[in-house]
């Protein structure tokens, strides 16, 4: 009888014992020390695309790659003939600063970019060139606080990639154009009029 | 058979003996349907071994087939060792174009009708910084010209209200500083929603509705696996994902890269040259509630 009374006791011993796992928490397997990803950013090679402010058939706005007439080898000699280029420039907006075409890039070659002190550059440093007026937002840029990025934040896990300055700030209007704001919020409390 | 007193005593006792166990398992009777036996046995999250784990995890993903008709991955993953999550979010840049509640939304497999979101996005006047007058639902172009934009989640504080008050010790610290909450040991009293001083928890008013092709099949059973009706939750960091070394969801949402995320005890991390570097502040530092989230602003 005295067993039958206690046998609840030394179940519960026999349980605090042997059944539980350590309660400390467990981490994952430490990540080996090696070699970093690469940080991999986004490089426009090619110049843009000037609007027409026509449609095609479908409906679908017209646009003319600026490298049709301003490459190294046009296609057309569209640059070259006088009066029919107004159309296309006309929609070239312009809005940085007191910038000109030539303070950025080649007057010869459009594709071709330079430093303030004519130092060539290529396409796909450009972010060079921005750098030259906007430094502490380069260096931002540089220092992860700028411009996001995907990928992993862990280096050593894997690759990260992010924007060049040209993906969000278009070159020749940088300013940021305003948005609207998606996914609002449906508390209940925010809109008591729809009831519980 | 003559009535004796002893005889109706014993039928007295008898029914009133019974009358007691009926009302005793009656908490039975109210069974909640979402709830099994075996997640009724279930241990707390601390003291499962990883066969106990192993067999949660399956009976989520099964339950979610049957529920949802998806396949899922629900995984656990652990803390990385040597690694102490901050985020921090620059207010400079921040346009309010609530992209990050929209990916936080997507990416935590949220109630589709309610909108939720472990983000708010709250609309000020340039100059103050009355979260009271903070409106959240604006609907017009963004960013207005005389306001400003402060995205609010979980501020995974290192001294965290809302843990101290669980009473079940449902929801804890981790040691990579993210709180978490066992959405399957919660019993959803909401003291710790009352405790937080930044209203970052949220309550499972009802089970999510998501149709199928927009679950988020990779899922933790600490983050966003589906959660049921009833229980708390919160942001956590995107665990699933940022223990793995990926970037959190909301910070691959913004449009603009005002949000650092890194490890704070790497002095060459991305999280820590902004702290160092910029002017730094945390919400409702005379809480003393020290949280790991971050706002600053540029120059």
């Amino acid at each position: 009888m005295r067993v039958l009374t206690q046998l609840p006791i030394l179940l519960t011993l026999a349980g605090c014992l042997g059944g539980f796992a350590d309660p400390d928490r467990e981490f994952a397997e430490p990540v080996l020390e090696g070699t970093l990803h690469p940080v991999v950013i986004h490089q426009p090679l090619t110049l843009g695309v000037a609007d027409t402010h026509r449609l095609d058939v479908n409906g679908t706005p017209i646009g003319v790659a600026c490298d049709t007439c301003h490459g190294p080898t046009p296609s057309l000699s569209f640059a070259a003939a006088e009066g029919a280029p107004d159309a296309f420039h006309e929609a070239v907006e312009l809005r940085h600063g007191d910038l000109e075409c030539d303070y950025c890039h080649d007057s010869e070659d459009r594709t071709q970019l330079h430093l303030a002190n004519g130092q060539p550059l290529d396409m796909g440093d450009a972010m060079t060139l921005c750098a030259q007026c906007h430094g502490v937002q380069f260096r931002d840029y540089d220092r992860g606080s700028h411009g996001g990025m995907n990928g992993y934040w862990d280096l050593r896990q894997g690759p990260r990639s992010r924007n060049h300055c040209v993906d969000c700030h278009a070159p020749h209007a940088p300013a940021y154009q305003p948005v609207m704001p998606v996914h609002p919020p449906k508390d209940r409390f925010l809109n008591p009029e729809e009831g519980h | 058979m003559d009535a004796t007193r002893r005889a109706a005593l014993k039928g007295a006792g008898a029914l009133l003996g019974a009358t007691a166990f009926a009302r005793a398992i009656a908490p039975l009777q109210a069974w909640p349907e979402n709830l099994s036996l075996d997640e009724l046995l279930q241990q707390h999250y601390k003291e499962l071994s990883k066969v106990d784990m192993a067999e949660i995890l399956a009976r989520i993903e099964l339950k979610t087939l049957q529920e949802y008709g998806v396949r899922v991955n629900v995984e656990d993953p652990r803390p990385i060792p040597d690694v102490n999550f901050g985020y921090a979010l620059n207010l400079s840049i921040c346009v309010g174009c609530r992209r990050c509640a929209k990916a936080c939304h997507e990416e935590n497999n949220h109630d589709r009708a309610t909108n939720n979101s472990y983000i708010r996005v709250l609309e000020m006047d340039k100059g103050s910084l009355d979260l009271e007058r903070g409106t959240v639902n604006y609907d017009h172009e963004v960013p207005q010209s005389d306001k400003f934009y402060m995205p609010v989640q979980c501020h995974q504080c290192d001294k965290p209200p809302c843990v101290k008050v669980c009473p079940v010790e449902a929801t804890w610290k981790e040691p990579d500083g993210i709180v978490v909450v066992d959405y399957n040991w919660c019993i959803g009293c909401r003291y710790c929603e009352a405790a937080c001083p930044y209203h970052a928890r949220r309550f499972n008013w009802l089970a999510p509705e998501i149709p199928p092709e927009d679950i988020n099949p990779d899922q933790g059973y600490l983050s966003n696996q589906i959660r049921p009706a009833g229980v708390m939750e919160k942001c956590h960091f995107c665990l699933h994902r940022t223990r793995k070394g990926l970037l959190p969801a909301c910070l691959e949402a913004c449009p603009t890269g005002a949000r650092v995320f890194g490890n704070l005890a790497d002095p060459n991390s991305e999280i820590r040259w902004v702290l160092e570097n910029k002017r730094v502040f945390v919400l409702k530092e005379d809480l003393g509630t020290q949280p790991r989230f971050f706002y600053f602003f540029d120059e």
